[in-house]
Order: C-alpha cells, then sequence, then structure tokens
C-alpha cells in the first residue's frame, strides 16, 4: 500500500467516512497487523481505543500470595540504577512510571492521567515539547502527595553524573520544567520523533523527592531507601535480601480502584532456569517465572504438568549473524578490523549473496528454538509496524554453488573455493552457549557444500560481552570474519536499534570499540536514511525510512536475522497476566489476577 | 598447670603464623580477581541505553582504573578497619550481605553435619565390631556409593522423587516463612530436609569409612583385650573403651573436613535456591561483583584456617600424648 493512499484512509477515518474497524481490516488486507494499524491511526491523531480491561476482580486483595520465581533475583531496587531487567522487574514491584509500554507497543498510562497526544494538547506540534498531566489523589507509600515536584526530581537526579545512573541517557539531553503542581513539561532540544522515553517504562520509575533529595549526585549510594523502596506502586515494600528475595504486601491506597488482587507479593530468586520451569510447570509451587531460556523441548514435556503453561511474548531482540566489511587479518594502527581496511573475500558482493542463501533459518527454529525463537532475515522486526515484509528466508545450497561458480571462485582439490589465490577460509565466533553452537554447526555444514570453510570458534560470555579493550576476542571488536550474537531492543522504537548501521557509529580503537556500529559498514545511502528518521515527526514516513534501512542492510547482507528472541515465561494456569515485551515483566503487576 | 602454660604459647604461635598465610592467601586472591577478565559494569556496555560516560564515571567511583597493587592496599587497610567493602552490584556493604546469608549456610552445614556424625559413628562402629559380616559390607557398598556420587545429582534426584513425583516437599528454599509457632518450624524443617539430606549422606559416607578403619584399629590393641577379660560386658568395652579413643582422629577430621563441606554446600545451595553464602559467592561471579566474590572466598579462607587450628589443638587436648611444641 502507498503512502498516498493510507493518508487517503487516515483521512476518511479523521473525516468520520470510514469507521475504525474498517480501516483495521483494510489494513490487515495489506498484511499490516491490528496493532500496527491501530498505532498508525493513534500517531495520525485518532485516538487509541483502550481496549477494554480484562481485569475482574471487583475488591481490592483477597487473592493470597503471588508467588514469582527470577532464577536471577534483583540485588538494588532503585529503579535508577537498576542494571539488568532483573534489578528493573522488582523495582516495578513498588514504584511506576508515568506510562507504560503494552504488549502491542502501545502506551498505557499509570501515574499520568492521560497519554500526551496532538490533540489533547500533550505534543507539540514542532515536536520541541511533551506536556504529561499527572494523575491526582496519588500518593506515596508513605502517605505523602506525588506531585510534578516528584517528576522534575526524578530528571535532576538521573540527570548529574556524578549519581551515575544507568537512566542518564533518557534525561541528559532533555529539560524538564514543572507548570503546575500536576502538570510537567519535558522540552527537547532538537524535534524528537520519539518523545516516550523518559518517565516511560523500565527506565522512566520515579523515586519520590522527599526521601532522595539529599543523596542526589555522589552520596547517591548512601541512601537509605535504596535498599528500602518507598513508591506508589500495587504493593508496599516489606523486605529484601539481594539476590534472594523481594517481599511486598498489597497498598491499600493503591490509585487503581478494586487493584491490586494479591495480598502480597513475594520474588524469590536464585537457582537455574530449568528447575524454575518446573517449580511453576509441573508442582506448582511458584505462580510465575521469567526469562526461561530453556530448549522448547524441555518447556514442552515440562507442560504436560497441567499445573501451568509457557508464555511466548514477541519483543525486538534478535540473533542475527554479522559479515565483517573490513579486513580482521590486517592490523593497521594497531588494531584489526580496521576502517582502513576492506575484506579481502566477504567484499565481494556475490561472497555475501551465497552466503546469505547458505543460513538456515528454518532448520536452526525448528531443531533448535522451536517456540522461543522464530525464524526471521530481518534486523528490525518489532513492533509489528516496523517490521518488513520485503525479506524472505531463502536456503539454497545449489543456487549458492551457482552464484559463486559464476562469480568465478572455483573449487580447489582441497574442496575449498579460491580465486586470485584468496581461498573463501572463514572464522565464525559467537559466545559459549549450546544453541549458539548448534547454529553454528548447521551454518558451518551448509557452507562446507557450497566449498566455503569455516572454522568455529566460541569466547567465554563473560569474555565475548566484555568492553575489556586489551582482550581481543570481544564481540565489538570483532576480530573475526563472521560473528553471531542477539542484541536486545528495550524500547519499542528503534532509534538506538538500527545506530547498528550508521557510519559514525563504526567501533573502532578511537572510541575503545564503543560504537554501535560493529560490522563498520560504511554507507551513505544508509547514513541518509537514519538521518530522516532522526528528524522525521510524521511516524508514518519514519517507519517506512527504519524499514527502507533494515532492507537495505539485510538485502546488501550486512547483518542477516536468523531467529527473533521473544520473552519466554512460565505462569499458574490460573494467573491472568499480560506480558510485554517492550516493557518489565511486572510493569503490569497492578492488574495481574487468578481465576477462581 | 605446665600444660597449659606450654599450649597457651603453642596457640598463641599457631595464631601468628595465621597472620602472614591470611595475607598471602588474600594477594593470591585479590591478584586472582584482578586478572580475570570482565568487570561488573560488563553488562552497561552491551544496554545500548547506558552511555559510556556513566560506566566511566562508575569505574572511576569504585576505584576500578587504579593499578591493581592499589587496589589491593586500600582493600587491606579498610579490611583492617572491619570494612569488607562495597557490593558494585547491590551498592551496600559487603559484610551486611554475607552476614545476612551466613546463619542460613551455617544452619544447614550444621544440621547436616549432625545427621552425618549420627550416623557414621554407630554404622562405622557396628561395621568395625563385625567386620566382613554381611552388614559391614553393605554399609562399605552404600558408603562408597555415598562418596562417590557428586551432590547436584544426589540432589536432583531427591527433587524428582520427593518433590515431583510424591509430592511431598518443597524444592526451593525460602527463608521467610509466612507461618507462626509450629508450622513455621514445621515448615522449616520440611524445605530443609533435602538439602540437609544430601549434604549429610555425603559426608556421612566417608566419615562411616574413617570411623570404621579407626575402631578397627583400636580395637585389636591389648588395653581392650585386658577390658575383655577383666569381664567388662562388650557393649560397655566398645562404648567406654574402644569408642572414646577411636573418635579422637575423628573428631579432627570432622573439623579438618569443615572446609570441604562448604565448598559442597555453594553446588546444594544453588540447587535448592537456599539464601547461603555458596548462592551469593556464584552469583557474585555471574555479576562480576568483585569485592563480594573477595568478601565470600576470603571468610572461607579463614574458616580453613581456623578449623586447621580448631583441628590442632583439639587433637591435642583429646590425645595427651600429643606435645605442645
Amino acid at each position: 500500500m502507498k503512502e498516498r493512499e493510507l493518508r487517503g484512509l487516515i483521512g476518511k477515518v479523521k473525516a468520520g467516512k470510514l469507521s475504525r474497524r474498517g480501516f483495521v481490516q483494510a489494513m490487515m488486507a495489506v498484511g499490516i497487523g491490528a496493532p500496527a494499524a491501530s498505532q498508525i491511526l493513534l500517531s495520525s491523531g485518532v485516538a487509541m481505543a483502550q481496549p477494554a480491561s480484562t481485569y475482574k476482580p471487583t475488591k481490592r486483595g483477597g487473592g493470597g500470595p503471588l508467588k514469582l520465581l527470577w532464577w536471577q533475583g534483583p540485588t538494588l531496587l532503585n529503579p535508577h540504577f537498576a542494571v539488568g531487567t532483573k534489578d528493573q522487574d522488582g523495582s516495578r514491584l513498588f514504584y511506576e512510571p508515568l506510562a507504560a509500554w503494552d504488549p502491542e507497543g502501545n502506551l498505557k498510562p499509570k501515574l499520568a492521567a492521560e497519554i500526551p497526544t496532538k490533540e489533547n494538547g500533550g505534543l507539540s506540534a514542532d515536536g520541541l515539547t511533551v506536556t504529561w498531566k499527572l494523575k491526582q489523589g496519588v500518593t506515596w507509600h508513605d502517605g505523602k502527595p506525588f506531585t510534578a515536584d516528584d517528576v522534575v526530581f526524578n530528571w535532576e537526579y538521573a540527570k548529574d553524573p556524578a549519581t551515575a545512573a544507568y537512566t542518564i541517557a533518557s534525561y541528559q539531553d532533555v529539560i524538564v520544567e514543572k507548570v503546575d503542581q500536576y502538570t510537567v513539561k519535558v522540552k527537547f532540544k532538537k524535534p524528537t520523533p520519539f518523545w516516550a522515553d523518559a518517565f516511560v517504562g523500565t527506565r522512566g520509575m520515579l523515586i519520590p523527592k522527599h526521601l532522595f533529595a539529599d543523596y542526589i549526585g555522589a552520596k547517591s549510594r548512601d541512601a537509605p531507601t535504596n535498599l528500602k523502596p518507598v513508591g506508589t506502586g500495587p504493593y508496599m515494600f516489606k523486605d529484601f535480601k539481594p539476590g534472594d528475595l523481594v517481599t511486598g504486601v498489597m497498598n491499600p491506597n493503591y490509585h487503581q480502584a478494586n487493584k491490586p488482587y494479591f495480598d502480597t507479593v513475594e520474588m524469590k530468586g536464585g537457582g537455574d532456569a530449568v528447575s524454575a520451569a518446573r517449580a511453576v510447570l509441573q508442582t506448582g509451587e511458584f505462580d510465575f517465572a521469567w526469562n526461561l531460556q530453556v530448549e522448547d523441548e524441555i518447556l514442552t514435556r515440562l507442560e504436560k504438568g497441567g499445573k501451568g503453561r509457557v508464555s511466548v511474548t514477541p519483543g525486538g531482540n534478535i540473533e542475527f549473524l554479522l559479515l565483517n566489511t573490513t579486513d580482521p587479518w590486517t592490523e593497521v594502527d594497531g588494531e584489526r578490523s580496521s576502517l582502513k581496511t576492506k575484506h579481502p573475500t566477504l567484499s565481494d558482493p556475490e561472497v555475501r549473496k551465497a552466503l546469505a542463501l547458505l543460513v538456515d533459518n528454518k532448520s536452526i527454529q525448528d531443531h533448535i528454538y522451536g517456540r522461543t525463537g522464530p525464524a526471521t532475515r530481518n534486523f528490525l522486526y518489532g513492533p509489528p509496524r516496523f517490521d518488513s515484509k520485503n525479506n524472505p528466508i531463502e536456503f539454497n545450497v545449489d543456487k549458492a554453488n551457482d552464484i559463486l561458480e559464476k562469480a568465478g571462485w572455483k573449487k580447489g582439490a582441497d574442496g575449498i573455493r579460491a580465486k586470485d589465490g584468496k581461498k573463501l577460509k572463514f572464522v565464525y565466533q559467537t559466545s559459549i552457549n549450546q544453541p549458539r553452537q548448534k547454529t553454528q554447526a548447521i551454518i558451518k555444514q551448509a557452507a562446507q557444500k557450497a566449498g566455503i570453510d569455516i572454522e568455529l570458534k566460541s569466547v567465554t560470555a563473560s569474555v565475548f560481552f566484555s568492553s575489556d579493550v586489551a582482550n581481543p576476542d570481544t564481540y565489538t571488536k570483532f576480530y573475526t570474519d563472521l560473528e553471531m550474537y542477539t542484541t536486545t531492543m528495550g524500547q519499542p522504537d528503534p532509534g538506538t536499534h538500527m545506530l547498528q548501521f550508521v557510519s559514525t557509529e563504526a567501533a573502532t580503537k578511537a572510541n575503545k570499540w564503543q560504537g554501535r556500529n560493529i560490522t563498520r559498514w560504511q554507507s551513505p545511502e544508509a547514513d541518509k536514511l537514519y538521518g530522516e528518521t532522526v528528524a522525521e515527526l510524521d511516524p508514518v514516513k519514519r517507519a517506512a525510512s527504519f524499514i527502507k534501512l533494515n532492507d537495505l542492510a539485510i538485502q546488501n547482507q550486512i547483518v542477516m536475522g536468523i531467529v527473533q528472541r521473544p520473552t519466554v515465561s512460565a505462569r499458574n494456569a490460573k494467573l491472568n497476566c499480560n506480558i510485554s515485551g517492550w516493557d518489565n515483566n511486572t510493569s503490569d503487576l497492578s492488574d495481574w489476577f487468578k481465576d477462581a | 598447670m605446665q600444660v597449659h602454660r606450654v599450649s597457651r604459647q603453642y596457640v598463641i604461635r599457631k595464631l601468628l603464623i595465621m597472620i602472614p598465610s591470611l595475607l598471602g592467601i588474600s594477594v593470591v586472591l585479590f591478584s586472582l580477581l584482578a586478572l580475570a577478565p570482565g568487570d561488573p559494569f560488563d553488562e552497561l556496555a552491551t544496554n545500548p541505553a547506558v552511555p559510556p560516560e556513566v560506566r566511566a564515571a562508575l569505574r572511576a567511583k569504585f576505584g576500578l582504573d587504579d593499578p591493581v597493587w592499589m587496589r589491593y592496599w586500600h582493600w587491606l587497610i579498610a579490611l583492617l578497619q572491619g570494612d569488607w567493602g562495597f557490593s558494585f552490584v547491590s551498592r551496600m556493604d559487603v559484610s551486611t550481605l554475607i552476614m545476612q546469608r551466613l546463619p542460613v549456610t551455617l544452619i544447614v552445614i550444621g544440621a547436616s553435619q549432625i545427621l552425618a556424625i549420627a550416623i557414621a559413628i554407630p554404622v562405622g562402629v557396628l561395621a568395625a565390631t563385625r567386620p566382613y559380616s554381611l552388614f559391614d559390607q553393605v554399609a562399605n557398598t552404600f558408603a562408597f556409593i555415598g562418596f562417590s556420587l557428586p551432590t547436584f545429582f544426589t540432589g536432583l534426584v531427591l527433587i524428582l522423587v520427593f518433590s515431583i513425583q510424591l509430592d511431598w516437599l518443597p524444592f526451593v528454599y525460602r527463608a521467610d516463612i509466612a507461618a507462626t509457632g509450629w508450622a513455621f518450624y514445621w515448615e522449616h524443617i520440611k524445605q530443609s530436609i533435602m538439602p540437609v539430606t544430601v549434604l549429610g549422606l555425603f559426608q556421612g559416607a566417608a566419615l562411616v569409612r574413617f570411623v570404621r578403619s579407626s575402631v578397627l584399629d583400636v580395637i585389636r590393641l591389648d588395653y581392650v583385650t585386658t577390658a575383655r577379660s577383666k569381664g567388662i560386658g562388650e557393649r560397655k568395652v566398645i562404648t567406654r573403651h574402644v569408642v572414646r579413643t577411636a573418635l579422637i582422629p575423628v573428631v579432627t577430621l570432622v573439623a579438618l573436613q569443615m572446609p570441604i563441606v562448604f565448598s559442597g554446600a555453594i553446588v546444594t545451595e544453588q540447587i535448592f535456591r537456599v539464601p547461603g553464602i555458596g548462592s551469593l559467592l556464584i552469583s557474585s561471579m555471574l555479576a562480576n561483583d568483585t569485592p563480594v566474590v573477595m568478601g565470600v572466598t576470603f571468610v572461607s579462607a579463614c574458616l580453613v584456617v581456623i578449623f586447621n587450628l580448631i583441628a590442632d589443638i583439639l587433637y591435642g587436648w583429646l590425645d595427651p600424648r600429643i606435645a605442645f611444641r
């Protein structure tokens, strides 16, 4: 569907000539899913139909204990210091942001009275300010009122580099002003299409000013409330043993009627993923277990216990293959894979094309990941509105042989193809992790049939993912021809995710290999597309640029998607909970309940 | 009086020797940790949302950019002042973290040691009094099996049988039990049964064989024969004369084995999610939280040295033939 037609349809909806449902159906007919369609409407100024609440309990409490099992328990409970999801999930029992991301990548108000839109005056036309109206009558767990001062304080707290908050990136480039007791304004330096970052989702949880005001900056680590959270959330803090246990009790003054349902909540840590799945699916000792990186086969077997079921929540995390554009075997000015070099064989586009035909995503999904890793060729596939339909998965060894033959890569006596004395021999690295080693083997085997010799290398995860500048085996140094890992996408906006393809982001010695462009691809075309997304305020056009950027990278075989890595969790058969791949597992905890 | 004075000198000398050995251990531990790859803020590097400056600020704040010897010196000075360091990951004092976990470990290890002794002494003594009888052979076989099977294996077998098949016992250990009164104790006992059994049987199996051989050594001695010839009942000979003497080396062994029990507990704690220092050690290692790893390993090192000292002293105290020199 062309952009103009799309606009025509949106215009009709706005004018009342076409119903919302009619629009969504028209979009589905051309392959755009309902969530994506409703997002397009929302961003075009048509109010979103808030999904009817599925919350059934008619009174607060009475649900008994809610028992959560995180096989790595939270180690701290200040959301601004929360490193991994475990800490954020733990903090989220007590703290809330202004708005949370729902499973479709749409915003749901929490401490905000409403989601800012152009129509309600929340979003300025120039893309420079966002005005948040706060919910009134909300109190912190200690009874103090929640006001605009608290919101402004969180900005001051997080943006101060001396505080060393992990949330700093969301706050350092904005200015937050109090308009009145229940209104705050977020100002950007330049037009910002993705405005829902500060105060939203995983990095938007709000801490109370009256308890943290004295601990801003270098004193941040001394705040007693770091370990005894006082928030606005559905549960109030009771006890915390880092890495082991977090407990909370129902907040009798929670700001949403009839919520929460459970009387107490506990989040137990420790152990391993398989036994965590077992405790929910087989013995029913726990109600919910998080992040089950377990083979699907085992999960299916445990599910037969009948006490619970596995749920797979799509997000944006992608396991993908990277093809080096530079030469990893030549050292220039003290670094290999230098921007000043070109890869001796991978620089031939025909070789890349052939390699793309040798990646058998389907088999990798079927034999290794199952439900926990749907195959995809895209690097950017979520939320659905960014998922390109232009990159079908093709696995064809004969065709790969054909392409190489035509391009002049002839098989030698050893069965390995060569041209001008250069052999098609690659080193392919990843971290030590069983599914990854199996994936490596599948790709190596297929490559062998096409006369490409792949040497497999696996590096301990703690080294591979470290930022140790002295170690040659880190994924950012990329001192091999091919590599594979999962990159996470924490927000439903691809802005950071797509830095992977921006020339100036290339990981080099000069930036201590902290650039996000690991393949070091230098493409003016990609830079232009990314540039468009940075300034474009129209969400439809912006999504189109992101999709084009993804297609450009995939069709030039800079990277190749292998499988999606959705969030996998186990829940009790009676537990009702909405898990969002774009927010913390516990982001919607206030709405969790059990069927009677 | 004479003995007492000598032994005090002996203890003091032993205590003084402890200082350089603990210093040496701490140097080795510290340099090993400093050489190991990875740092606690690695997770930040792969997180696109955290700018490199924050990492740099944190590294500077926690002194990770200083040379190793300087960091060791700071650590040592702080330790002498009773400061065990500050956890990078939890942002709290290492000593608080360890003190939160230590009681559970001590209870589980203590209970399993008691179980081990309670099984090993009667079985070992009985087996020794009737060597090569059917009972002895059965006991020997089980002892072999017991200490050959690693704790992670027996732990999983117990979980499969008692939690999953029979559904009798919980396999997730919880330090906070909501119940009060008798129910509270009952719940605690119920969840401790499996970890304590796993550790206790493992220890007990090794002890059985030791008790047996020790009793066998003593039972052939002349003074036992004399006791018997005086007409003392067999039961009394065994309990009063044989076991008392035979247990002297066993006591030392139990003390010397304490460090091994601690390392066994690390695995068991992980399987049953017991919030002890073992699981703290594992999670800290996974998170590269070096101050906590250093704290826990140093505590275990101290325990090894202290239990060695206790074993030495106990041995001399129980067996007057050993001279303190």
